[in-house]
Formats: structure tokens, C-alpha cells, sequence
């Protein structure tokens, strides 16, 4: 079964590169009347447009990027054997029962089963640990695990293990919606995150909110502009041609408007992601999304 | 339709390095006013940024270039109907010479804000590290050169349709 599931990914990803040649400079375009309709959802979805809980937010409708992007990038996340993206999950599942470091244990040894004792939880983080008196990131609380439970080595942020890791255990909550805390001492954080989505950056002086919240639905140039929303995420991205981590993408927008990203895993990144998951919060977990 | 769009990428490619050439080539002659020496007066400037006047095709080229105007990321103008993908998040430079003088023109490029106020999207393009966290390679320079300004003013005019 899994023998299968991996060769029809294989042909998915051969049929993905393929196409994104094309992609690198110009990606597909959605033209204007497309987006307002919905072909279907993505695989495990239930729906891709929520209702903001309180009045008091920016968004009248919180949208999930799949509604923005061309037909074709849509239609490989509504078929699990066609999303490429699989092929980190099924790592993600290898690695959770595989023994490493020094205590001689895996994931499983603590957590046994991932169905159970994983489901919801990709669906909370950032989370605030209170031993550390910190907010992790499923990243983090990784590594937590792997130096603390395991007695190994730290995965780096971007590495095929990580990026493996969390989106099996993100895609454990696929469906469940976004609900990060954002009371108590998760306040400050949220706060912080705010700040900098709507601070200008860059040469070209521009903040999240001018194209994430200003322009969406809009084209700028061959792309069309989604919310920003972060319920894919590990996202498998066609110009990436393979699954890449949230604090990636942030650095890529950062890049492109000429700014000086922070670094994946920064105390401003946690912030912005706790705060883009508190923007999206409702909007069901589609990892792993496909975008181009 | 495959092979179009490659050959577009290569000429975007060699366009971005001819560009960059030219760049240097433009400023040594020209002697342009330097950013923090340019003022906007009622939405105008009125002193062109450089002595050597602006050469419309060159400005053409930089309208549409992704690493110099990238006007075209946010404007569709139909005399590039040709060239795929206008971005729609600014309005339509079609006949935008009957609209706008040069010397307002000369405003909105090198300052949008100070035309169109604080919130609007269009960047500065002749303006110094605007924005906070300004990458290295960026830093202390502005997007287009004074010369790159005047010749894309001049292309602007060219605009009557
Ligand atoms: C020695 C036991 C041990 C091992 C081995 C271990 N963990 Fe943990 N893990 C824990 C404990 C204890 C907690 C709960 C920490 C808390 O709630 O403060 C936890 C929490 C977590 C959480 C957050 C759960 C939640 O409800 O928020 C994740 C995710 C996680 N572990 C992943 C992993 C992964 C992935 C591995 C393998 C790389 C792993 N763990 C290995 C003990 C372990
Ligand atoms: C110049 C416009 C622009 C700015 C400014 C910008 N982005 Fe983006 N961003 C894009 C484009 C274009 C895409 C790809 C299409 C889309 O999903 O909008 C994108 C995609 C994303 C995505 C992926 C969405 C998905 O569905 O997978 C996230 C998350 C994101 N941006 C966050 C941010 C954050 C956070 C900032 C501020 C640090 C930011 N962006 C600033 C243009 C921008
Ligand atoms: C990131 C998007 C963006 C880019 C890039 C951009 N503009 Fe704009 N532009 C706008 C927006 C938005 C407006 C409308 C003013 C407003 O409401 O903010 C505008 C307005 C204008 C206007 C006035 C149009 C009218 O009819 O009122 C002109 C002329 C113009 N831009 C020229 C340019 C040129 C030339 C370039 C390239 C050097 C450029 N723009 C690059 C977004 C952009």
C-alpha cells in the first residue's frame, strides 16, 4: 500500500517539475473570475473560508491560500496520491518509530502511538511551554524532544528531518481548525508579531499587510495574492520543488520587498507565526498544502 | 506556448545585466540630483533629476524590468499588451499622460507618498532606505537612478491612448 502511495508521488513530482519550469519566472495566473469560485476542496477539508470568531479583527472572511491559487496547484492537493508533498509525510511517520541518540529511544517510546496521542496538536502550536516560560513552535518542541527525551542531536530548522517530522504531526490535525492560545502569556507575543506584520520593511517599504491584507485576490504581476495564512504549513511549493517550513516563505516575502529577513526559528518569526496562526485561526490545518 | 515563456525568462535575464550595466554608464554623465536634495511641492517636481533628458525606449525597458521599475508588477498598460502578466493593485497607465504633468509625474516616481499618502503600496523609487531592516545590498541606494526616472517619465508621456 505505502509501495504504491510512494511511486504514484514520484510520478506526481515528475509531473510537478515538469510544470514548474515554467513557474520559476511566471506562475500560472488565475485570472479574475476563477477565484470566486471554488472547484471542489482540498483532500480532508471541510471548507476554506471561516468566519473571523470576533468583529473586532482586520479579514470579513478568513481565506485559506488553496482558494487562490490555478486550478492545476489545486488539483494536487485534492488527491493525497497526487500531492508531492506525501513523500515528507511518510518520512515523518518512518522517522517517529526510529531510534537515535544516546538513550537508545524514538518518539514512539514516549508518545506510542501518533494517531492518538499527536492528533490536535499541530493544530495548537506555537504553544506556550511553561517550563521555559516560552512559546515553542512544533519545530522547537521537536528538538526539545530530540535533545531531552532522545538525547540527540538538534535537526536544523530546514534539514529533510525536521521538515519530515512536523509535517507528519501537522498532518495528523489536517481538518481540525486553527486555535492557537493567545490569552495569558501568550499576549505579549501575539502583540509583538502584530507589530511587525504591519511594519514597512525594505527598499521597496512595504509591510505584510499591504499585500496579504490590502491587495488579496488581487494579481501582482503573474501572482495572485492569497491572505498569507499559515494552515498549510510544512507547504510543498512548486518553485521550491519540495515541502518548506512556514519561517522559509516568511524569509522569501521578506527578500522579495528588499529587506533583511530574520532567521528561522528568531523570538520575531515565533511572534509572527503565533500571530498569522491567531489571524487564520479557525481555517482547518491542509498540511501538506500545495502551492506554486 | 512552453518555449515562449523560456525564451521570456532569458530575455529577463539579460535584460536585468544589461540593465545594471547601464546603470553606471547613465549616472557618471548625467550629474542627477542627488535623493536627499529633491523636494515635492504641491505634488510637483518640477527640475528634472538630471541634465541629460530622458530617453523614452530605454524608460520602456524599465518599466517592465523585474529588478529595476517592475512598474508592470502592479500596473497594466496596453501598450505592453503583448507581455504577459499586468499586475492589477495600482490603476491602469493607459493615457496616463493626458492625466498627469511631467513635473507630477516626476513626484509619484520618486516619491509616491507624497502624492498619494503615507498608506499607498507604490514604493519611493528614488528615495534612501525608506523602510526599516533595508537588505545590505540595497543599502544607501535607491531603486532606479535619476537618469532611469526621467527616461521612464519620458516613456510615461508617450502614453496618450
Ligand atoms: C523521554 C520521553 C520523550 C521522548 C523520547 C519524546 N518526547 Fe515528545 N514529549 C515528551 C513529554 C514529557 C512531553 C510533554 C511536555 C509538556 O507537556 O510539557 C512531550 C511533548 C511533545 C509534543 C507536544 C505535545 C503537545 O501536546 O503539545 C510534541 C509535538 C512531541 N513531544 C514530539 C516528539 C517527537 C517528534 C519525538 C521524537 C523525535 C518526541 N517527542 C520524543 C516526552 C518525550
Ligand atoms: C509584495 C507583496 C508581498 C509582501 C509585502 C509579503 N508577501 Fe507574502 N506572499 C506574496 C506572494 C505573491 C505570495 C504567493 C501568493 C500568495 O499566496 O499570496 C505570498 C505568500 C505568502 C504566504 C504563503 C501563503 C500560502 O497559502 O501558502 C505566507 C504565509 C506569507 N506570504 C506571509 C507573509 C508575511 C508574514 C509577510 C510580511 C513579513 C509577507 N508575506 C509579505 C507577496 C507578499
Ligand atoms: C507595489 C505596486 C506598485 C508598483 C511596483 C508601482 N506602482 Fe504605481 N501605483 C500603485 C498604486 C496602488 C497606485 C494608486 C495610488 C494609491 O491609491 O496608492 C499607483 C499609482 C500610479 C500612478 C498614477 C496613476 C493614475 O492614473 O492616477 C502612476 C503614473 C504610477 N503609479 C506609475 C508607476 C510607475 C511608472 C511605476 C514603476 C516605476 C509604478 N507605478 C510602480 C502601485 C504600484
Amino acid at each position: 500500500m505505502k509501495g504504491t502511495a510512494k511511486t504514484k508521488a514520484l510520478s506526481a513530482l515528475f509531473a510537478v517539475t515538469m510544470l514548474s519550469a515554467t513557474s520559476i519566472f511566471y506562475m500560472q495566473v488565475v485570472k479574475a473570475g476563477d477565484s470566486l469560485k471554488d472547484d471542489g476542496l482540498p483532500s480532508g477539508i471541510s471548507k476554506v473560508k471561516v468566519k473571523p470568531a470576533t468583529d473586532d479583527g482586520p479579514l470579513d472572511e478568513i481565506i485559506s491560500g488553496w482558494h487562490f491559487r490555478s486550478k492545476e496547484t489545486k488539483n494536487l492537493q485534492q488527491d493525497d496520491f497526487e500531492n508531492p508533498g506525501y513523500l515528507w509525510v511518510e518520512q515523518g511517520e518512518e522517522l517517529w518509530a526510529t531510534k537515535d541518540g544516546s538513550k537508545g529511544k524514538s518518539c514512539k517510546s514516549c508518545h506510542d502511538d501518533p494517531a492518538k496521542s499527536m492528533k490536535g496538536v499541530g493544530a495548537n502550536m506555537p504553544k506556550w511551554d511553561a517550563k521555559l516560560k516560552r512559546p515553542l513552535t512544533l519545530e522547537q518542541r521537536v528538538n526539545t524532544c530530540r535533545t531531552q527525551g532522545l538525547g540527540a542531536k538538534e535537526w536544523k530548522w530546514e534539514s529533510r528531518e525536521m521538515l519530515s517530522m512536523t509535517a507528519f504531526i501537522r498532518n495528523l490535525s489536517r481538518g481540525m481548525p486553527m486555535n492557537v492560545q493567545a490569552d495569558g502569556p501568550m499576549k505579549p507575543w501575539v502583540e509583538k508579531g502584530k507589530n511587525i506584520y504591519y511594519t514597512r520593511v525594505g527598499q521597496l517599504n512595504m509591510s505584510c499587510s499591504n499585500c496579504h491584507e490590502d491587495n488579496y485576490g488581487k494579481n501582482i504581476r503573474a501572482d495572485h495574492l492569497s491572505q498569507g495564512q499559515s494552515n498549510g504549513f510544512p507547504t510543498y511549493r512548486l518553485k521550491w520543488q519540495k515541502i518548506g517550513s512556514l519561517h522559509r516563505r516568511f524569509k522569501g516575502c521578506m527578500k522579495n520587498i528588499r529587506a533583511t529577513p530574520y532567521k528561522p526559528g528568531s523570538d520575531e518569526f515565533v511572534a509572527l507565526e503565533i500571530y498569522l496562526s491567531q489571524r487564520g485561526k479557525g481555517l482547518e490545518i491542509e498540511t501538506p498544502a500545495v502551492r506554486n | 506556448m512552453k518555449k515562449a515563456m523560456h525564451t521570456i525568462a532569458v530575455c529577463a535575464l539579460i535584460g536585468a545585466t544589461a540593465a545594471s550595466s547601464a546603470i553606471s554608464i547613465n549616472d557618471a554623465s548625467a550629474n542627477p540630483v542627488t535623493p536627499d536634495k529633491v523636494k515635492v511641492v504641491d505634488g510637483k517636481i518640477k527640475t528634472p533629476l538630471t541634465n541629460k533628458p530622458g530617453n523614452a525606449a530605454d524608460g520602456k525597458n524599465w518599466f517592465a524590468n523585474r529588478k529595476l521599475g517592475n512598474c508592470l508588477a502592479c500596473h497594466v498598460n496596453q501598450d505592453m499588451s503583448s507581455k504577459p502578466f499586468h499586475g492589477e493593485i495600482g490603476p491602469a497607465v493607459n493615457a496616463v499622460a493626458t492625466r498627469y504633468s511631467p513635473a507630477q509625474l516626476r513626484a509619484i516616481l520618486v516619491d509616491a507618498k507624497s502624492v498619494f499618502g503615507d498608506q499607498t503600496i507604490m514604493p519611493g523609487f528614488y528615495k534612501v532606505d525608506p523602510g526599516q531592516r533595508v537588505a545590505k545590498k540595497f543599502k544607501g541606494k535607491t531603486i532606479l537612478s535619476g537618469q532611469q526616472v526621467e527616461d521612464i517619465i519620458a516613456y510615461l508621456l508617450t502614453l496618450k491612448k
